[in-house]
């Protein structure tokens, strides 16, 4: 583990020494060192924190429980922090916890006998906590039952294989057998490439099953958080009633360097953030951290109960004709 | 021989040497034809040792082959009466994605396909075979037509992959491609898909999800182009090859892996070689698949179609 103060130094004075000298050949690779930059501002993130936090986009100093407190939002710029899963259930159920979690005892194999592939499982494993890198089951949310799965992005990155994808189709049936409403937070680079094919199918299984619930008439609320991509954009997370994202989450399908790399195009600052899809109309709504829970709560109300249509019909001046 | 693939260089050769000792028999009248028979002989051992023995990779490049057979080509092969239809009715044509209504034996069937170009300018028009949302906004909007009509669906896959670009991103490139997983899997009539040459990840699969999918011997459909998962994997496009033998993306894969219902054999050498006799083999297995699906009713084939992808996928139990 690194100690957090030490990099931030070594920054400071790394910016002083290149307004001093700037040789030609480091201008020439600017863009790439600017890149690398990136990936270890990436790779800070997944360091386990002590006790305080830098954060990534504007550099602000926050004590970890200060942040914690926040719903890991930068006080400073409004930056969301990755959340794990139990951490977002936490932040949104009425008990803090599942009422139920379903699909415990499914566990990833290695269909196509990828090198390595189950030894990263393993380190997965241990460091979350997790089984898999979604969670579902049966929660309360502002004191109605709902059905909720959570990515966490510790896990392989949230990619989805043939666990995520059996896992999200099972709590979807789950929540049709019991008629009732189903959320999901999505984060994922995509699908999972260490199970090839099988992989791509959880896409077309997953939506098959909200296909079923749609035809059942009952509510999906797809919220989409830093990062959505590729596989689980392309699938389920852009199939809600509502489809909802936190600010500044990346969304898309294809990465942005894939896009640079393979047409060559240059993009806008903002492209594939929340803002950017919200302006596009891919999306419902842009929801701050801290307004979530309520917003799924009041959406959930306003569908779960009959009662509310069958009140609108009893007392509607047009049920005397 | 045109359009000749490395591989294939030694049997190329030996068939230059065959024919140019019969024009010297012809042209100088010595009589060379023990010797042509001889290497007649070796030239089809060698091409049973080389088409016998198709590597992953090899496979790979004779699905890009310039000259493989086309959704349109099959088209015009297996179909009558083809009517092709244009746009998706909210933002344009993409003529990556082709569509219509067309007879096969007779009977009003719905067809659509990805379409590549036979050369650079046709390739161009077509977006090398890669839609933008537009394109499977067309599809869907055929595709739902047939369910309102109860004409089987016939999809032919051809694509590297749906359109990385900044103008299909703003569009709902991901929105596009789900909404179709989740609307095909609720049609009341029978889908077949067959893949043709490439099946390049979510762009393939938003035309895919059928009763039936079946793949011709020499296509490959994969999560992801063999060449960007070295990229990922190992930092190195160029490594396509090995991304092609440890991925498990060839038609046999598939079919031993539970996610293909068949596959369609092709002639000596891949499609492009006999397109008659391919057409004839894809008509065969249409038919066949179209007698067997006939027999369940429209909910029966709702279900069957759950059923097919719900079973995909290996995992492990506590």
């Amino acid at each position: 583990m690194r100690k957090v103060g030490a990099p931030v130094l070594k920054d400071l004075f790394g910016k002083k020494r290149k307004f001093a000298t700037v040789p030609s050949e480091t201008l020439a690779r600017v863009p790439a060192s600017a890149d690398m930059a990136k990936e270890a501002g990436t790779k800070e993130k997944e360091v386990p924190e002590g006790l305080m936090n830098k954060c990534p986009h504007c550099g602000t100093i926050h004590y970890s429980k200060d942040l914690e407190k926040n719903l890991r939002v930068c006080k400073g710029c409004q930056y969301h922090y990755a959340m794990s899963a139990p951490e977002r259930l936490q932040s949104l159920l009425d008990e803090g916890v599942l009422t139920e979690e379903f699909d415990t005892n499914l566990i990833t194999a290695n269909p196509l006998d990828f090198p390595g592939y189950l030894e990263k499982i393993e380190q997965d494993k241990a460091n979350t906590d997790l089984n898999e890198a979604v969670i579902t089951g049966e929660g309360i949310l502002g004191g109605n039952r709902i059905v909720i799965g959570v990515m966490d992005s510790r896990f392989r990155m949230a990619s989805m294989g043939s666990v995520v994808g059996e896992k999200i189709t099972r709590a979807i049936e789950q929540a049709i057998d019991r008629r009732l409403p189903f959320i999901l937070f999505s984060a994922s680079g995509g699908a999972r490439m260490q199970e090839g094919i099988l992989s791509l199918m959880q896409m077309a299984k997953t939506s098959a099953a909200l296909s079923r619930l749609d035809r059942e008439r009952l509510l999906f609320i797809s919220v989409m958080t830093n990062p959505t991509y590729g596989g689980v954009s392309a699938s389920f997370s852009s199939l809600g009633d509502y489809n909802i994202a936190e600010p500044g989450a990346m969304i898309g399908f294809a990465g942005r360097r894939v896009i640079e790399q393979t047409i060559r195009q240059e993009l806008p600052k903002d492209f594939q953030t929340a803002e950017f899809l919200l302006k596009n109309g891919q999306l419902d709504m842009v929801v701050h951290r801290k307004d979530m829970r309520t917003t799924l709560s009041k959406l959930v109300e306003m569908h779960t109960s009959r009662e509310g249509v069958e009140a609108w019909q009893e007392s509607s001046p047009l049920k005397s004709h | 021989m045109a359009g000749e693939l490395p591989f294939e260089k030694p049997l190329v050769e030996l068939q230059d040497k065959i024919k140019e000792l019969r024009r010297f028999t012809e042209e100088k009248g010595i009589d060379f034809s023990d010797e042509v028979q001889r290497l007649e002989q070796k030239a089809k051992d060698l091409a049973q040792q080389i088409y016998g023995n198709l590597t992953p990779w090899q496979r790979v490049q004779l699905a890009r082959h310039p000259e493989r057979p086309t959704t349109l080509d099959y088209i015009q092969l297996l179909f009558t009466d083809f009517i092709e239809v244009h746009g998706d009715r909210l933002f344009g044509d993409d003529h990556s994605i082709v569509g219509g209504i067309a007879k096969f034996d007779g009977h009003p069937v719905t067809v659509v396909g990805h379409q590549t170009g036979k050369d650079t300018k046709d390739n161009i028009k077509r977006n090398f075979g890669m839609a933008h949302p537009e394109g499977y906004r067309k599809a869907l909007r055929i595709m739902q037509q047939a369910d309102k009509f109860g004409r089987p669906i016939i999809c032919f896959i051809n694509t590297k992959g749906a359109y990385p670009g900044k103008s299909a991103e703003e569009r709902g490139q991901s929105e596009a491609i789900a909404r179709n997983l989740r609307e095909m899997a609720t049609f009341r009539v029978p889908i077949i898909c067959i893949v043709i040459g490439e099946g390049g990840s979510g762009g393939a699969l938003a035309i895919s999800v059928g009763n039936r999918i079946l793949m011709l011997e020499n296509s490959w459909y994969s999560v992801i182009a063999p060449e960007s998962a070295a990229a990922i994997l190992w930092r190195d496009a160029s490594l396509g090859m090995r991304a092609a033998e440890s991925m498990k993306i060839t038609a046999p894969d598939l079919f031993e892996l539970g996610v293909i219902d068949g596959v369609i054999p092709e002639p000596f050498g891949g499609a492009h070689r006999d397109l008659i006799a391919q057409a004839s083999a894809v008509k065969t297995v249409i038919a066949e698949q179209l007698e067997q699906l006939g027999h369940l009713t429209p909910d029966e084939l709702i279900q069957d179609r759950y059923e097919k992808f719900k079973n995909i996928g290996k995992y492990a139990t506590l």
